[in-house]
């Protein structure tokens, strides 16, 4: 747990953080986010230390910091920030092992720790614990980092933009494991972003900051459906609904489908469903392929014939996805219905447009 | 990679062994000179032989060039200290006063205090070498990059810690550079020992240009000069050694 209590930080006459008291509970991800310049790296660099504050005090469960040596309490809190900072002159597994070395683990041990955490974080120990920074791409430099932070089991992280400097294909990537780790990890984690939508995505409680102070603490479906003022009216944006639907899982709503197998002979086809005017079609696999129109059928012989195939990371989302996700293929593809499959590709079922507006129907205005 | 590097090290020690042998060479020297200046009664240097010339003449850039390491890092590395920051202008300043003063001026100054010999010759060149190795310190220490560091210390490295693990590591290479170029620059200015009896390759040198003999100016010159080249490979490689891993796996 962490706590801040009417912490202050000056330089001369200019104030970073006014008054600021903030509780991160146990294994809850906190997100700090606000415009640039308003305090919020300076707030979380004073939970390690990097900087020391002007006024007030910071405990971490329960031991107020500043009574702890900077170096001993660095390193058993996680960091990682947003340039990654990996060192260069060492591999990765270097890179991984500095703070379990800094804690004196045997070697063993921390040959074991470079492993477990390369294989957490999706990476392949054979192939990426000899290699060196300059080699990696953005997104694994991040990963990197991250396993880093990770690396002496630390029950808390701070995180400064972890996920910034990656095209946003990649951080949504990085964010979907990042929650996944959350889950199993349960840290505790106290996260610096601007990206509004990436706070809702990871926040179990956002904090918005202007101007040093803390203007709203609270959960992402309270910022945004009830915004303290008019700074957070505004900071949300008028696109809430949009971002409401970021946070809820599809997995509620996947109702079951009627597929044809690529193997399925014609006169079967036609009675697979009769008041549908189109299937999804799966391989021998039950693996998403494409999907067929009734009014295809007379002109065709086989259903490979007949289907049009269709890409499956275009169009089919995961269970894990959210509603927003699945609204945004719907008009991409501009379907009014959106397969729904496995990790392997096995379809599962569909989402349909009609769930996703009584999903918006139920929610507070 | 690996092997290259071995190459040049087998290469360099082949250098030196066929430097060491021709500088020996006393005989093939003499006939040498003889032949290109049949004109001049004594080709040799009669003060002593060229091998020990050369000794004298590395001992002194070895004894002046490892002052100027045992001074000139230490000192890059307070000024980029919070302790020592505030020194930092005074101290470039110093170093490229050291620089421009020249070499025989300090000789001239430091022989009425220290007296002749090695000494004040070592004293000049170590003044005179400072600022390659003090710049080239601070340079790569500067060039170090603020997130590097910033996980460092946010990792729970000590100064200490980050200064022996990531800072110097990573700043190596230019530090080396910086030596780099201060020894080849001590070999050339070595010679000037000779002025005041610290020996080394400038002796012959010196009698050659008073008794206008050439050939005791070749004697002098063409060891000093392939003195240096063999200084230059031998510190390259070292470069080579300590340039970080990044580099090396490319």
């Amino acid at each position: 747990m962490i706590r801040l209590v009417k912490v202050s930080k000056s330089y001369g006459d200019t104030i970073a953080v006014r008054q600021l008291s903030l509780v991160v509970n146990q294994g809850e991800v906190c997100v700090l986010i606000g415009p640039s310049g308003c305090g919020k790296t300076t707030t979380l660099r004073m939970v390690n230390r990097l900087i020391e504050p002007t006024a007030g005090r910071i405990f971490i469960n329960g031991k107020e910091i500043s009574r702890v040596k900077p170096e001993q309490l660095r390193r058993s809190i996680g960091y990682a920030i947003q340039s990654v900072g990996l060192f260069p002159h060492m591999t990765v597994a270097d890179n991984i092992a500095v703070v379990p070395e800094l804690l004196h683990w045997a070697k063993s041990r921390v040959a074991h720790r470079i492993d477990e955490l390369l294989r957490l974080v999706g990476l392949d120990p054979l192939e990426y614990a000899s290699k060196y920074p300059n080699q990696l791409s953005g997104g694994e430099a991040q990963r990197i980092g991250v396993a880093r932070a990770l690396a002496a089991n630390p029950p808390i992280l701070l995180m400064d933009e972890p996920f910034g400097a990656v095209d946003p294909l990649t951080r949504e990537k990085l964010q979907a494991q990042f929650l996944r780790i959350q889950q199993e990890l349960k840290k505790t984690v106290l996260l610096v972003t601007h990206d509004l939508d990436e706070a809702i995505r990871l926040a179990d409680r956002i904090a918005i900051m202007a101007s040093g102070r803390l203007v709203q603490h609270a959960t992402p479906e309270e910022i945004l459906s009830r915004p303290t003022n008019k700074f957070v009216h505004d900071f949300v944006g008028t696109d809430r609904a949009l971002k409401r639907l970021s946070r809820i899982g599809v997995a509620s709503f996947i109702r079951p489908t009627h597929s044809v197998k690529l193997s399925t002979p014609m006169k079967e086809v036609a009675s697979v469903c009769e008041r549908c005017h189109w299937v999804w079609v799966v391989d021998d696999d039950g693996k998403f392929t494409g999907w067929l129109d009734r009014t295809s059928l007379p002109a065709a012989n086989s259903v490979r014939q007949a289907m049009v195939v269709g890409d499956r990371d275009e169009i089919t989302i995961t269970k894990n996805a959210t509603l927003r996700e699945a609204l945004s293929r719907m008009l991409g593809q501009g379907f009014n219905s959106i397969p729904v499959v496995d990790e392997e590709g096995r379809l599962i079922g569909e989402v349909s447009l009609g769930d996703v507006e009584a999903a918006t129907a139920k929610m507070e205005p | 990679m690996l092997r290259r590097q071995l190459n040049l090290w087998i290469l360099l020690t082949v250098l030196t062994g066929l430097f060491v042998w021709l500088i020996a060479s006393t005989g093939l020297w003499e006939a040498t000179l003889r032949f290109l200046f049949p004109q001049e009664s004594q080709v040799l240097h009669p003060r002593a032989s060229l091998l020990v010339l050369v000794w004298e003449h590395v001992k002194l850039v070895i004894l002046s060039s490892s002052l100027t390491v045992l001074v000139g890092v230490p000192l890059g590395i307070w000024v980029t200290r919070p302790s020592g920051r505030n020194f930092l202008p005074i101290v470039y300043y110093l170093t490229s006063f050291g620089q421009t003063f020249p070499p025989v001026a300090v000789l001239a100054l430091a022989v009425p205090m220290i007296g002749f010999g090695v000494i004040p010759t070592v004293i000049a060149l170590f003044l005179y070498g400072l600022l390659p190795v003090v710049r080239n310190t601070i340079a790569g220490l500067r060039a170090v990059s603020q997130d590097v560091l910033d996980a460092a210390y946010g990792m729970g490295m000590s100064r200490w810690q980050a200064l022996i693990r990531v800072e110097m590591p990573l700043a190596a290479r230019v530090i080396l550079a910086g030596i780099h170029i201060s020894v080849i620059i001590n070999i050339g200015t070595a010679m000037i020992g000779a002025v005041i009896g610290a020996g080394g390759l400038g002796s012959p040198i010196i009698a050659g240009l008073v008794q206008d003999n050439l050939a005791y100016i070749i004697e002098g010159a063409v060891p000093a000069a392939m003195l240096a080249v063999l200084a230059d490979r031998l510190l390259a490689n070292l470069e080579r050694l300590f340039a970080y891993s990044a580099e090396k796996a490319r």
